[in-house]
């Protein structure tokens, strides 16, 4: 095949795994509305735990910017993560691998699509939140702010690129795991308070995960009188470490898939269903 | 059918179901992997908690709204497990094994089967919650002292709490046996909404006055006061005017009556899954 036509494969791979993401997931109207309540209602559990214990009005928007960024956290781990999962068990697996064209495509269009999808709920989480509990936001630098989210993205979707090829070797402990994943991530990526109030070196650790240094950024620039004393590291540090993520993500994403794809064809486990 | 063969027949098919359940729930994984999943997602749920209130309460854990919200938050756990546990197995039977339609072709009592299933969902909520418990009490001073436990209040918020939860379960698995796309997110929603209006992390009374007035429509808002109670010795002030029977009579009370509206829904919903073909229904959603 030539090198134009790999790319043209290649893209519009990546655009037709988008597409159900993008336009399909908006018809099923239900979904979107399971999508946004969800999050909404451990995020107004969290607001009035605040409220009962008298906290500044910042608190609340931390609880609401956490609630947020937990919907791309939960898009990644049931999205991304157990995606070639939930494929192996609806027999799409087997069509992804005779194809011709890249798995990384398929990961990277799947990614993309879950953004989009994603960010809708953010977006409404976010607005909602802000306007039912009178969230004061102040966004100092939206240049900085928008590198900060974009760079949480695209390290956060590569990690969930690498961690669907490790998936590919899971049965029914696909399902446990992202389950597991859920609440000790919120917990040590201080989705609901500031990271640093679990200490400097669980902090740092939990700084392995994109989402944990992305929030702490993001919270500097929107809360930058409350986050003075509370933040980690400073925000420019964060986006710095978060982009170097991004590319390490990505680089082992394209290894992971690679080998694990050749150990899960090996030990015949592409196609073993209903574990 | 004779009634003595009636209730052999209840009672296997419910010794069956919390044998498959338990094998479901744990044979993805050895023992030791098994154990840690168990007990990581509440105590990272608990201490989501002790860190809020660490970072800003005047004391921190020590703050004196602490160990009724320590407490309500391990019970709490028994919720999710059990109702949306119940309800599940419906979508886990009917989508993922496809075996829904075999349990209807067999001689088994379909009530004793869900609630077999939840047996074991509840086994492990229990080990959990005790887990939870031990935490606070040894870790974080939540003020639970055996000596001080009112163990016949405790017992019978546990034996009717446990039967109110799997009947909003058997509820809730009517709604989901009609339901195509939607059932996925109906038990989780309900369980955020309780967890929400129940005043479990929060006093009642932070709530708006029409959300406390929903909250205190519900049920497992007496259940969780009447085990703070049990377990603390004292419980919210938002529910000094009912004695500890009276928290007791108003969760066995609505068992009662939502034990005739869960198998009213059921029955109906059962004939309608019947009649549309849905027993065996694939979405692959």
């Amino acid at each position: 095949m030539s090198g134009r036509s790999t790319w043209t494969t290649f893209w519009r791979t990546v655009c037709g795994r988008a597409y159900p993401r993008v336009i399909g997931a908006q018809r099923e109207r239900s979904w979107v509305f399971f999508e946004i309540l969800l999050p909404l209602l451990q995020v107004t559990a969290y607001v009035f735990i605040y409220r009962a214990i008298q906290a500044p009005p910042e608190f609340l928007g931390f609880v609401v910017l956490g609630g947020a960024m937990s919907a791309y956290w939960l898009n990644v781990l049931w999205s991304m993560a157990s995606q070639l999962y939930w494929e192996k068990e609806t027999g799409n697996l087997e069509l992804y691998i005779v194809a011709p064209t890249s798995r990384m495509a398929i990961l990277l269009g799947m990614a993309l699509g879950g953004m989009f999808q994603t960010t809708l709920r953010a977006v409404a989480i976010i607005t909602i939140g802000s306007l039912l509990f009178r969230v004061p936001m102040t966004v100092t630098n939206v240049p900085v702010l928008l590198g900060v989210f974009l760079t949480t993205l695209v390290a956060l979707y590569g990690l969930g690129m690498m961690l669907s090829s490790l998936f590919l070797l899971f049965g029914r402990e696909a399902w446990h795991f992202s389950n597991l994943l859920q609440e000790p991530v919120s917990l040590v990526s201080g989705f609901y308070f500031p990271v640093r109030a679990l200490g400097q070196v669980i902090a740092a650790a939990a700084s392995a995960l994109p989402i944990t240094l992305g929030l702490d950024a993001m919270r500097q620039l929107l809360f930058p009188s409350m986050m003075e004393n509370l933040r980690f590291l400073s925000a420019d540090v964060e986006l710095g470490i978060l982009a170097g993520s991004a590319v390490l993500f990505l680089v082992l994403a394209h290894r992971a898939l690679a080998h694990f794809e050749k150990l899960a064809r090996r030990e015949g486990r592409l196609t073993v269903r209903g574990q | 059918m004779p009634s003595d063969r009636r209730f052999r027949e209840t009672l296997r098919s419910f010794r069956v179901a919390t044998w498959l359940g338990w094998q479901i729930e744990s044979n993805w994984a050895d023992p030791f992997v098994f154990a840690i999943y168990s007990l990581v997602k509440p105590l990272a749920g608990a201490l989501i908690l002790v860190f809020m209130y660490a970072a800003i309460a005047k004391g921190g854990v020590n703050s004196p709204l602490f160990p009724a919200v320590f407490v309500g938050n391990a019970m709490f756990i028994y919720v999710p497990a059990v109702l949306a546990g119940i309800s599940w197995t419906i979508i886990d039977d009917r989508e993922h094994y496809g075996m829904l339609k075999y349990v209807y072709t067999a001689p088994v009592s379909v009530f004793a089967y869900l609630v077999g299933r939840g047996v074991a969902k509840a086994a492990v909520a229990t080990v959990a919650v005790v887990v939870t418990l031990l935490l606070g009490t040894l870790a974080l001073s939540v003020p639970i002292r055996l000596a001080g436990i009112d163990w016949l209040l405790i017992l019978g918020a546990l034996v009717s709490g446990c039967a109110m939860l799997s009947l909003f379960g058997i509820l809730l698995g009517g709604v989901t046996l009609v339901t195509a796309r939607h059932n996925y997110g109906v038990g989780e929603a309900v369980a955020g909404g309780l967890y929400l209006l129940c005043g479990v992390v929060f006093p009642l009374e932070t709530l708006p006055l029409w959300l406390e007035v929903v909250g205190r429509g519900l049920p497992i808002t007496y259940w969780i006061e009447a085990v703070r109670r049990a377990l603390l010795g004292a419980g919210s002030p938002a529910f000094n005017g009912l004695s500890n029977g009276a928290l007791l009579g108003v969760v066995v009370g609505s068992t009662v009556v939502l034990a005739g509206l869960a198998v009213g829904t059921f029955r109906l919903a059962e004939r309608r899954a019947r009649a549309r073909g849905l027993l065996d229904m694939q979405t692959m959603y």
